[in-house]
């Protein structure tokens, strides 16, 4: 076992580091914030010079060859500075879908492009009826002519806002929660027949619901054998999980330490208030959460670029499971120990609590992933 | 012991929500029912019409213009209000002051200001806390100097809330730095019209503007609007937290909030199914409601042991407080979680009454989301206001555990 960064991975962190203090304090992102875009194009193309975009994907592809470790490493600093850029969508859910999944020469043009900056991905896997289930798929796929015809509609897509494309789950065959049937299209943002409708989420960036009527797209388009999507999908979605647990790792170490200072420097009845036995103790489960929580990152990070799905989903659910878990404790406890400073929006306190229960509420909370991973055991039960 | 109502509250209840169906404005019941922002012209309106009714001030003595209900009836009267959508009063100047001015107050004093109270006329809001002084509110430095007949008023108060809408604010000010710092406090009435006050927003994680700084420079405030005795304003302060924390449990908010709650999880689908009928959220449902269900009872029995021996509230409203704060912050959380996606946009304009809404959101998000995961951030406040848990937790352990 080892469990360091390598001198790599630590220059990595230091430069993230470094850009969070320099460019994307917590007044500039509030800018960023307040913008159309909701996100600075500015620091992506500092990501692209910094090779982030290019992390994960193999060097054939113009990439840095990068693991999930080093994306683990990249999103914990997302969380601590608390960045809206689309870098979970179009880097690691999307890119690292196409990386995995879709045909070459789909590849050769998309890799190099988001390595640069120039494009920008989300997914659009999830419907209003479905809540977290990614087989519940009512949105159509028709195929005719050597085309395939999307018609149905796509909730809350992650940074959908900026996006260029779209991966777009349909079904071309089965009934609405089979998990056969189910195809996957690259969907240009152009597309005729495609709505987007754009919207701020609760932390600051852009999601959108997508309509598509008879939106048209070619047999190149297709990502995977169609009818059989889904496994690749809930590959990329246990991906984008490992990465938004290092992201509430962040969070709530960022929490921790802004608490900590608070609890040494506010003083009520004469001492600070952390000599309060009641709120010491409060801090002592809140650093017993963040280790845990790191533990269970480094489990999901580990199991990200797995083969094994069911190791991989059972590993991934239980550490998102755990992080909702414990991200709402250190959330909660963070706010309350800040008394009505806590609940202002003034203080970036509040930002990362948000940042943080948002987090718990995408891609399955942590009942849903707990259902998940609970499941499990019932399997190996029945299967000894 | 009967947990029955007699057939007179019966009476009485069906007599309150007939007054709701036919005297609550549609479209003040409509704001609160989606959850959309209500204005102080709302709150007056609404306070104006139970004026009429003699309903103005359902906590009060006849003598002044109350309605004298005993303490089931303004809990039926609290339940439907709530499940109406009908907005709450005022609490700053009906439940707090008012009982202050009634007990400690003169009577000029009373004549003057208890009707304005009563008839919507004026806005009051709370001057406690301090930026150095939270739970430690008997720090608080805010100064009032005597220069005959008036007081000069220094300092900065914060926190206030709805403070910008206030015509008066009453305050804890400092009188004299003497003795014990609990017995150099004054309890004053302030006109927010004076020169030399200056009211700055604060903005809640929500987004929203509730709370205010108010600072103070030089404010003069006729010495006529001094509580009771001069340096004895940290007794008529207590006196008045008590009255402030019996009315944090909300039974009725609650109860409305879980009637919300039940509807969601009933229209909201989990592959298709109602969320509902998943047992693992269905069983966190659950869980609250039996807590609710303790806690009504636990009310009930406070507030009328109370009225039995006449005596004023003690600190067993700690607990109603403490209970009341978590169990309407876990109604919320639910709310929140049973929207699932829908809980993450935030569509600020959602909040005004007239947004036609954006027919390619999903059919949850138009009817009912936007206020929910605004709502849970905005409830954390309730665990840290009019004493936080941590306070009243200390409170419980001192003066009722004696350890
Ligand atoms: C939304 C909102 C509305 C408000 N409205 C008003 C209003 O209208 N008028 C008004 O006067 N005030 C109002 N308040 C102020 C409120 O009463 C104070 O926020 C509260 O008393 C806590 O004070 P503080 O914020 O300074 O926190 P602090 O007192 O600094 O507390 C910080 C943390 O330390 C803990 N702590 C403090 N002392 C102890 C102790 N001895 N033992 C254990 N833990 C302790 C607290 O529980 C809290 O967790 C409002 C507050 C909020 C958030």
């Amino acid at each position: 076992m080892e469990f360091n960064y390598s001198e790599e991975q630590l220059a990595l962190q230091e430069t993230l580091q470094r850009f969070i203090s320099r460019d994307y304090d917590f007044d500039k992102r509030r800018k960023f914030s307040a913008s159309s875009l909701g996100y600075s194009a500015e620091a992506w193309t500092q990501y692209a010079e910094l090779g982030l975009l290019s992390l994960p994907y193999p060097e054939e592809f113009g990439g840095l060859g990068g693991n999930a470790v080093d994306i683990m490493l990249v999103m914990e600093q997302f969380g601590q500075g608390l960045l809206l850029e689309p870098y979970l969508s179009t880097v690691v859910t999307c890119g690292g879908l196409i990386r995995d999944a879709a045909p070459t020469p789909m590849k050769q043009k998309m890799l190099p492009q988001i390595a640069a900056g120039e494009l920008k991905l989300a997914l659009a896997a999830y419907e209003a009826a479905g809540r977290y289930d990614l087989s519940y798929v009512g949105c159509t796929a028709r195929e005719s002519g050597g085309s395939w015809h999307l018609t149905g509609r796509k909730t809350v897509v992650l940074d959908g806002a900026s996006a260029d494309h779209y991966l777009v789950s349909a079904r071309s065959s089965g009934g609405t929660g089979d998990r056969d049937g189910i195809s996957l299209f690259l969907v240009p943002r152009d597309a005729k027949g495609l709505t987007v409708a754009a919207y701020p989420t609760q932390w600051g960036a852009r999601a959108a619901d997508l309509k598509l009527d008879e939106v048209t797209v070619g047999a190149d388009a297709l990502i995977g054998a169609p009818g059989r999507a889904l496994p690749i999908i809930e590959r990329a979605v246990d991906r984008a999980n490992a990465a938004l647990c290092a992201e509430a790792v962040g969070i709530i170490n960022a929490l921790n330490q802004a608490t900590l200072n608070y609890l040494k420097t506010r003083k009520q009845f004469g001492v600070a208030i952390g000599t309060f036995q009641a709120l010491k103790h409060k801090m002592a489960d809140m650093l017993i959460a963040a280790e845990q929580s790191r533990s269970m990152a480094i489990i999901a990070a580990v199991h990200a670029d797995s083969q094994d799905a069911a190791e991989r989903h059972r590993a991934i659910s239980a550490a998102k499971a755990y992080i909702g878990q414990a991200g709402r404790l250190v959330g909660q406890s963070a706010v309350q120990m800040h008394g009505g400073m806590g609940v202002v929006d003034e203080l970036i306190v509040s930002h990362y609590f948000k940042r943080l229960t948002m987090i718990d509420l995408s891609l399955g909370d942590a009942d849903y992933h707990l259902a998940n991973f609970s499941d499990t055991l019932r399997q190996a039960v029945s299967s000894v | 012991m009967d947990l029955k109502y007699n057939p007179e509250e019966e009476k009485f209840r069906t007599e309150v929500r007939a007054f709701f169906d036919a005297e609550l404005p549609t479209d003040i019941r409509t704001k609160l029912q989606l959850g959309r922002r209500i204005s102080k012209e709302d709150m007056v309106r609404w306070q104006k019409i139970l004026f009429r009714k003699g309903w103005g001030a359902v906590n009060w003595p006849k003598r002044f213009g109350g309605t004298g209900w005993d303490i089931v009836q303004q809990h039926i009267f609290e339940e439907e209000r709530a499940d109406a959508c009908a907005p709450p009063q005022n609490p700053f100047s009906l439940k707090m002051l008012a009982p202050v001015m009634q007990t400690f107050g003169n009577a000029a004093q009373q004549e003057y200001f208890l009707p304005r109270i009563l008839s919507g006329d004026d806005w009051w809001c709370q001057g406690y806390s301090e930026p150095g002084s939270g739970s430690d509110l008997a720090s608080l430095r805010t100064s009032a100097v005597r220069q005959g007949d008036h007081y000069i008023v220094n300092g900065q108060k914060t926190w206030n809330t709805m403070g910008q809408y206030a015509d008066w604010i009453f305050c804890l000010v400092r009188t004299s730095s003497e003795a014990r710092p609990q017995q150099g406090i004054s309890f004053l009435l302030i006109d927010m019209k004076s020169p030399g006050i200056t009211v700055r927003p604060i903005i809640m994680l929500d987004g929203e503007h509730e709370i205010n700084d108010i600072f103070f420079d030089n404010v003069k405030v006729p010495v006529q609007n001094l509580i009771g005795e001069e340096n004895k304003g940290w007794t008529y302060a207590k006196f008045l937290l008590t009255h402030e924390r019996s009315g944090n449990a909300g039974i009725g908010a609650c109860k409305r909030a879980l009637k919300k709650l039940k509807e969601i999880a009933s229209e909201q689908t989990s592959n298709g199914r109602p969320l509902i009928e998943d047992s693992r959220f269905r069983d966190r449902i659950a869980q609250v409601e039996m807590e609710l269900m303790a806690l009504e009872i636990t009310n009930l029995r406070v507030l009328s042991a109370t009225a039995k021996a006449q005596g004023t509230l003690g600190p067993e409203v700690s607990v109603l407080k403490i209970k009341g704060s978590e169990i309407i912050q876990q109604l919320a959380e639910l709310k929140m979680h049973a929207l699932g996606h829908d809980a993450l946009p935030y569509v600020r304009e959602a909040l005004e009454m007239g947004w036609a809404g954006n027919p390619l959101l999903s059919s949850h998000y138009r009817s009912y989301a936007p206020p929910i995961s605004g709502q849970y951030f905005n409830q954390r406040k309730t665990t840290i206001y009019a004493g936080s848990t941590e306070i009243q937790k200390n409170i419980i352990s001192q003066m009722i555990l004696g350890l």
